[in-house]
């Protein structure tokens, strides 16, 4: 160890290792991994969530599951938390679907509307 | 690096590894690679919890569910409903009371009135990965002191801060660094006293198992702050788990440069190495410890000089406990004023408490100075198991004494307990209940100090002898008019005549339960009776004819044959031959058997 830059260095790095197991305040990603998620596809869902999180390297997010939240015809279902109170759910999520929840809506903090339970529901899909 | 969604923490401390958790973390392993879910769960090994009743304990993030007696076949319901669907499993989930869930570790009675400090980082860091303890801030403090202070800056922090050493004496840490350095010498020593050896106590063995390099870091800067360039751990060898992280520890800091020559290219140098104890409990004694280092026979010698002056090898020397260099980072990092913030007029900062005996919530407590007893046992530590009431606890362990029920309130801090009639000591706790006879506890201690007594002094070698005899009549119905005042003479010419600090505390345990529980030892001397019914020769077992329905039960599970009668008439023991044992009093489903 030559300098406290090094050191920095290593704090930063082993810091995305473990900042799961600090309080955080940030966004909370929950995939519903239930039988009916995961039968509906939600595994690589869940995958690619973290796949895409770890690739723009975000440290305040949290990617977990939940169980059946009961509307299960629209399994996958992702709901996305920041803060308190804000919530949107997202719903038939497909893996292909996922990198542009994180980037628009992660990253940049507008939903996709598009893939909202509002959207399905009022176009009936 | 991958980045996982989960961390499943798996306690690695002695209380939990021996309750089964290596055989847990490799079925975690295993059971994960079966799901497909090893890119996205880590499973990590910690240290010490500290709610080692209900070990072996496995949490769970980001939800933090805290999950207790957890057995490998039950590793893969955990996995396949809680990792994979997102399921808590209820059923192991830790319960304060019948019927209360929490699922989360922060809302745990247990830990909610704790303040971590020297216990920060067990439980939540790997201690076998440097890089984990160093995103929990680790080495900042030796970078900054090493970068920004000088060494007087370092010891007028930590005089600021107030802390006090944390192995029983509570003497000021930044005096004894004070004096070393102002030593003159061409080499300079820098120990660590980790030879923990009170009966019920292991603060420092999870501090060291579960966040080892804490400790390094301290003993860097300690070097730095009084000029030394090397520092020796002194273990015990009875803590496999803490050696071997120690190890682990040391040569991760090594290859890191954070130990060995040139550190943070300073051009400071300071090494580590451990020294193992041979289990001699006299060898926590400073003077005792350098000699075992030394190579020779752990003995004390008389002070001064102190090992400040001339210590290990004749040179400057600082000996400080494993708890106090596991405040010392923090204290550079967050300020002398936060420290002293924590805790009493003059007792700074927080203490850990190793809770043992008649307790519910068994295990490892740390708590701001100034909590009172009450708080530590009820609050935190659950109460007393099946209803029993309190009767004392003993702290600091064989060369402490005891606290009665109405000092329960008393805030806990160096010098009230000095009041009291005992002392701080390293922090173990061990709480009596009842059923537990005050005497007999004096003769247990006393029973620990004769055998650990080196014998270079007389007043020890002989004195505590002649006690312990004494208490072993009294405990037999034995004892004399006057055993009480004699046990009480020899005490304080004991305290007064002993070479060192084992000798001078070893009286300690007898003088305070005499003070506080006058009343049993004048039970067991005139009435030949022990009030808790605990000391087996005073007691004798008899049936009561009319609860007596003649089952014979009693009859068959007696030892020694003591109990005759025919069926469905009462039974009688024959006291000549009754061992009390108590077997009989166990298998009466009626209530019929008494002791007395």
């Amino acid at each position: 160890m030559k300098s406290l830059q090094e050191l920095e260095e290593i704090r930063k790095r082993a810091l995305d290792q473990i900042d799961l197991r600090k309080k955080g305040s940030g966004t909370r990603v929950v995939v519903g991994m239930a039988t009916c998620g995961i039968a509906a596809g939600a595994r690589p869902v869940l995958t690619k969530f973290v796949e895409e999180v770890n690739r723009h390297h975000l440290k305040d997010v949290v990617v977990s599951q939940t169980g059946c939240i009961g509307a299960c015809r629209l399994e996958p279902m992702v709901e996305i938390y920041k803060g308190e109170d804000e919530k949107v759910t997202y719903v038939k999520v497909k893996p292909e679907m996922v990198a542009k929840i994180v980037a628009q809506h992660i990253v940049n903090g507008n939903p996709v509307i598009e893939y909202t339970i509002g959207y399905a529901e009022a176009n009936n899909q | 690096m991958d980045i996982y969604r989960s961390h499943v923490l798996v306690c690695g401390g002695t209380g939990c590894t021996s309750s089964g958790s290596p055989a847990i973390i490799d079925k975690f392993e295993e059971e994960i690679k079966k799901l497909g879910l090893d890119k996205e769960v880590k499973v990590v090994k910690t240290g010490c919890f500290g709610l080692c009743e209900a070990g072996p304990v496995v949490i769970v993030y980001p939800e933090g569910s805290f999950y207790s007696r957890v057995k490998a076949s039950d590793v893969p319901e955990i996995v396949s409903e809680h990792l994979l669907k997102g399921r808590l499993v209820q059923r192991l989930l830790y319960k304060e009371k019948a019927g209360d869930i929490e699922t989360s570790l922060d809302k745990v009675s247990f830990y909610k009135k704790q303040v971590r400090v020297a216990l920060k980082n067990c439980g939540v860091i790997d201690p076998e990965n440097i890089d984990e303890y160093i995103a929990f801030d680790g080495y900042k403090a030796l970078g900054k002191v090493l970068t920004e202070m000088k060494p007087l800056d370092v010891i007028d922090t930590l005089s600021k801060a107030g802390l006090r050493g944390r192995g029983g004496g509570g003497f000021p840490t930044a005096k004894k660094w004070e004096f070393a350095a102002k030593a003159q010498g061409d080499k300079k020593y820098v120990i660590c006293n980790a030879d923990e050896g009170d009966p019920g106590a292991f603060m420092d063995r999870s501090v060291l198992e579960g966040d080892p390099h804490s400790v390094l870091e301290a003993m860097a800067i300690a070097g730095y702050a009084i000029g030394s360039d090397m520092g020796y751990i002194y273990c015990r060898a009875e803590y496999p788990i803490a050696v071997k992280r120690l190890g682990i520890a040391i040569g991760q800091a090594r290859e890191y440069g954070l130990l060995g020559k040139d550190i943070f290219g300073t051009g400071f140098n300071f090494d580590i190495e451990v020294r193992l104890g041979a289990g001699a409990f006299v060898c926590g004694e400073e003077t005792a410890l350098m000699a075992s280092i030394e190579g020779c026979r752990g003995e004390p010698r008389p002070k001064p000089p102190f090992p400040a002056n001339k210590g290990l090898f004749g040179k400057p020397t600082i000996i400080n406990n494993v708890e106090t260099f596991a405040n010392v980072s923090q204290i550079i990092l967050k300020g002398p004023e936060w420290f002293a913030s924590m805790g009493t007029a003059k007792s700074k900062g927080t203490k850990v408490f190793a809770l043992g005996g008649k307790i519910n919530n068994t295990g490892l407590v740390e708590i701001p100075m100034g909590t009172t007893l009450r708080e530590i046992l009820f609050d935190i530590g659950g109460g007393i198991p099946n209803g029993k009431k309190f009767k004392a606890a003993q702290t600091g362990g064989p060369s402490g004494g005891c606290i009665p029920a109405q000092h329960l309130d008393t805030p806990i801090d160096y010098d009230s307990l000095i009041a009291l009639g005992t002392m701080m000591g390293s922090g173990g706790l061990i709480v009596m209940d009842e059923d537990n006879c005050m005497v007999d506890v004096a003769r247990y201690f006393l029973d620990f100090t004769v055998d650990e007594s080196c014998g270079k002094c007389p007043p020890c070698r002989i004195g505590t002898k002649r006690m312990l005899e004494m208490l072993e009549r009294i405990v037999e119905g034995k004892g004399e008019e006057g055993d009480v005042e004699k046990l009480e003479a020899l005490g304080h010419a004991i305290k007064e005549s002993a070479l060192c600090g084992l000798g001078k505390t070893a009286p300690n345990p007898v003088l305070s339960t005499i003070r506080y529980f006058r009343d049993e030892y004048d039970a067991h001397i005139r009435d030949k009776r022990c009030p808790a019914g605990y000391c087996k020769k005073l007691l004798t077992y008899s049936i009561i004819p009319e609860k007596c329905i003649g089952c014979g039960a009693c009859a068959k599970v007696c030892p020694v044959t003591a109990i005759s009668g025919t069926i469905k008439s009462p039974h009688k023991i024959d006291p000549a031959k009754c061992i009390k044992c108590g077997a009989c009093q166990e298998k009466c489903r009626f209530g019929a058997i008494i002791k007395k």
